[in-house]
């Protein structure tokens, strides 16, 4: 971040220094010399240093979806998205169309939750986008528990679903928000204990760390934790609900589920907060597992780690191209009677790994 | 991926040992002597017109005796002018691959015949239609309610008295 | 949860078509179901009242806009059962032909509608793919992509056009290196199975007795099948199987209709090369003995269609009854929902194959 902090720096200072006069010219001179202050400009660095950082992360993250869009056309025998060019204006304006729509709000919602829903689950997503380093230079917040932070962010997403269909006062969405809610709790443990695997074999919560020991121990994660991948991988499926696990969403059975009631922006955001989380699960699990930014030196590791997430997230999409979607009771089994075992072996074997030293 | 399937035996008409139409129309005969006329047979077709008091009687013996499990079809047809309707069952036998047509003939004021839905449930939607259509009343329908017109309509599409539209 | 009635219509993805199907569940499971139809009643029957028979023929296609060769095809019969007329044998032959070209279409478009409701569009777009060649097939022969209007009473509307049979060869070889394409995504899916598998049983004797007929009855282990057993056309002169399975489920369904895409390609083959020369079509009379009445049956892609027909003494029929076989299915979807989940209710109804036109004409 430092070449970047420092241009950063340079622009809250010129900024502030343009305020500063203003405020000399109406002769409040202690405002000016407050907004002069190192402290106002370190914040105001700060400030610009997350905003970069957040439209860095959301641009790449609707470039995903193009990705998804272009690479399910050509699965199917057909051609993707065609608007602008390549297609990558498509998004655009899709999220245009979303904006201008009308808004329709059925009377009898709870008001306060049905508008609290789909901001909690878009906020948290965006969150997600500035924990995450896409390099030792580009981070935003080198947190020592990160990787905890972040799934407990990640763990916020029933409770909004939850109450999200609740609120739509909806037989239908009630029943969404209910199998949408089982479905992401029952996978968070699987989870978990994979990414407790690398935990072990790296040493620390902290991403950069892990990709640290990556580099240093010469292999990526996904060798000696092959299981815990796989684990992870699925169970991340399942936790942003794409097909095969997306029955909360199922058009063809409930008519969208939980987000039935919801229209125009409101429904745009849940669907974007969607493809966030998505790009947020396969950014970690990039780093946990296939190196993160470690890379040959002759590209940028920013470059290198945002192309290893499009080659992980096209290998999501190549799933979600050839299966059908899961039913309830079959999305639970799979979590808990064969996620849970696996994962509980590829503990196994990273402790053994460890405290034979090998890594 | 192919899997195995069954081939071609029997081409067309009876059934190796099955009964023919001509045993079934004698063997109808031979237990109803009247009620029951026969129009015509052939190998494969019993034709038959059956009194309304006689009809279940009948259906339970083609059912029970004569191997008749599948009821194809049940209409009405409404002679406007000879004043009266009726009610013509379709009715096949998988085992003897034979098919009946058993037609029952209803004074028009008061079309009512017994319904075959308790012996094959395939009859079911069929009478209701028929029932929808004409206003034939099949009793011992567990349900004969409208089914293709709105629900709460008083009239009866399919009779001639109802406004069909011009001749094109 | 208590017991509630839910309406799984009539506006919904999944219905193929406007009915409404009602469940009574507790919690997650079907405990009741009633379907709902009525709501593409068009009065078919009472319009064919006013309506002489060659104009019919256009009016059966809309039946099942699915596969509407079937329908006409089934009206041709039986008017020429009623007029007494002999169809020339090449007509029969083509007949066999387009008819089977049709189940192929229908049957695809069946698997894609079933590719939507269980979420894989990528089983909805292959089949689709290769309808389009059928369908350009049946452009080039009688100028219409979905509603064909091309059998006539006693025969059918024109001769095949040139290059017939090397264009209907070359679809049917690159159809039969395709449908592997569509097992592959089907029966070699795990998740297909676990969604299809032990769902929606009905037994044979429940299937006999409650009147379901055609590849619904065949996935029950039923043996029988209108082309092998009362056939008609040219059916009589062409070697074929009939495919039945025995596990009773939705997945024995969707066997049954893939082994019958592979059957129709045989068909075709051999009526292709058997196919005598000769006129195809003959003229009928043009009014129909006052009184008489005639049925005749047929083997559509959904299961035993049915007609029957009285004259009227002039040219126009006194009445005309359709039995259509997913009309009588539905009926029997009550049997075959009670006891599973709400979610198994698209595999299920996807696996019956619906079509909405015939059940309500």
């Amino acid at each position: 971040m430092n070449g970047l902090f420092i241009f950063l720096q340079g622009i809250s200072v010129w900024l502030m220094s343009i305020v500063g006069w203003v405020f000399d010219f109406i002769t409040l001179h202690g405002f000016a010399d407050w907004f002069r202050s190192p402290g106002v400009v370190f914040f105001l660095t700060n400030f610009l240093a997350a905003l970069v950082v957040f439209i860095v992360g959301f641009l790449i993250s609707i470039t995903f979806i193009w990705e998804e869009r272009k690479i399910l056309g050509r699965l199917m025998d057909r051609r993707g998205t065609q608007v602008g060019v390549l297609g990558l204006f498509q998004n655009f304006a899709d999220g245009l169309k979303a904006f201008i729509k009308e808004i329709i709000i059925p009377d009898e919602v709870d008001k306060w939750i049905y508008d609290a829903a789909p901001v909690i689950l878009i906020g948290i997503s965006c969150l997600l986008i500035g924990l995450i380093p896409l390099s030792p230079d580009f981070a935003l917040a080198n947190l020592n528990g990160g990787l905890l932070l972040i799934f407990a962010i990640f763990s916020i997403a029933p409770f909004a679903i939850l109450i999200g269909g609740w609120a739509s006062n909806n037989k239908y969405t009630i029943m969404g928000g209910m199998r949408a809610a089982a479905q992401l709790i029952s996978y968070e443990v699987p989870l978990l204990l994979s990414l407790v695997g690398v935990v072990i074999l790296a040493g620390s919560f902290n991403l950069m760390d892990i990709v640290q020991a990556q580099q240093q121990a010469g292999v990526w994660f996904i060798i000696p934790q092959f299981l815990g991948c796989l684990v992870f991988m699925v169970a991340a499926i399942a936790e942003v609900e794409r097909i095969p696990f997306d029955l909360p969403e199922a058009e063809a059975e409930l008519v969208e589920g939980w987000q039935t009631e919801y229209g125009g922006m409101r429904f745009g955001l849940i669907m974007l907060s969607e493809y966030v989380r998505g790009y947020a699960a396969s950014m970690v699990a990039v780093i946990l597992f296939l190196g993160g930014w470690d890379g040959p030196s002759f590209i940028w590791p920013e470059i290198w780690f945002i192309i290893k997430v499009f080659i992980l997230f096209a290998v999501w999409i190549w799933v979600r191209g050839a299966l059908m979607r899961v039913t309830t009771k079959q999305i639970l089994g799979i979590g808990w009677k064969r996620l849970m075992p696996l994962a509980l072996i590829n503990l196994g074997i990273a402790i053994a790994i460890k405290m034979a030293g090998w890594l | 991926m192919r899997t195995e399937v069954g081939k071609v035996e029997q081409r067309q008409g009876l059934a190796a040992g099955g009964k023919s139409g001509e045993t079934i129309a004698k063997s109808m005969l031979e237990k109803f002597p009247n009620g029951v006329k026969v129009t015509s047979t052939a190998a494969n077709r019993v034709n038959a017109t059956v009194d309304r008091g006689l009809l279940y009687k009948v259906a339970e013996f083609l059912k029970n005796e004569m191997d008749f499990e599948h009821v194809t079809s049940v209409s009405g047809v409404d002679w406007y002018p000879e004043n009266r309707m009726q009610a013509v069952f379709h009715i096949t036998s998988y085992a003897n691959r034979v098919t009946a047509e058993i037609i029952v003939d209803l004074p028009r004021d008061s079309p009512e015949v017994d319904s075959v839905t308790p012996l094959w449930g395939g009859a079911n939607w069929n009478e209701r239609e028929t029932y929808d259509m004409f206003g034939i009343i099949f009793k011992g329908h567990p349900r004969l309610e409208r089914i293709l017109t709105a629900p709460g309509s008083d009239y009866f599409p399919y009779r001639k008295d109802f406004a069909g539209g011009r001749r094109v | 949860m208590s017991e509630m009635w839910l309406n799984m219509g009539p506006q919904h993805p999944m219905t193929h078509g406007l009915w409404n199907l009602r469940v009574k569940i507790d919690g997650e499971t079907i405990t009741e179901a009633e379907p709902v139809v009525g709501y593409l009643h068009r009065g078919w029957e009472k319009l064919t009242e006013t309506r002489t028979f060659p104009q019919i023929i256009p009016m059966a296609d809309r039946l099942c806009y699915g596969a509407s060769l079937s329908w006409s095809h089934c009206y041709c019969l039986t008017a020429e059962k009623l007029l007494d007329v002999e169809v020339p044998e090449r007509a029969k032959y083509i007949r066999t032909i387009v008819l089977e070209a049709q189940r192929i279409g229908s049957h695809l478009m069946w698997l894609a509608a079933l590719g939507t409701d269980l979420g894989s569009y990528t089983v909805f777009l292959y089949p689709m793919r290769e309808r389009e060649l059928f369908l350009d097939l049946m452009q080039d022969l009688c100028g219409a992509r979905l509603t064909y209007n091309y059998p006539r009473i006693g025969g059918v509307r024109n001769d095949v056009p040139a290059n017939f049979e090397r264009d209907f060869t070359r679809v049917l070889n690159h159809f039969e290196k395709k449908i592997p394409d569509y097992e592959a995504l089907c029966d070699e899916s795990t998740v297909f199975h676990m969604r299809m598998d032990d769902v929606g049983k009905l037994t044979a004797e429940q299937a006999i007795n409650l009147g379901v007929t055609g590849p619904n009855l065949r996935g029950s282990g039923v043996d029988y099948d209108i082309r092998r057993d009362d056939p008609y056309d040219a059916y009589s002169q062409i070697d074929f199987n009939v495919c039945v399975q025995k596990s009773c489920d939705a997945y024995a369904r969707y066997r049954v209709r893939m082994d019958e895409l592979y059957e129709s390609v045989n068909i075709i083959r051999q009526a292709i090369k058997d196919m005598p020369k000769g006129p195809v079509r003959v003229k009928p009379p043009r009014n129909a003995v006052k009184g008489k009445s005639d049925w005749a049956h047929t083997e559509d892609p959904r299961g035993e269609a049915f007609m029957y027909i009285i004259g009227n003494g002039d040219d126009h029929p006194y009445r005309l009854k359709v039995r259509s076989p997913i009309f009588v299915t539905v009926s029997a979807a009550a049997w075959m929902l009670k006891g599973y989940k709400v979610a198994d209710v698209p595999a299920i109804m996807g696996s019956v194959d619906m079509c909405l036109g015939e059940t309500d004409r």
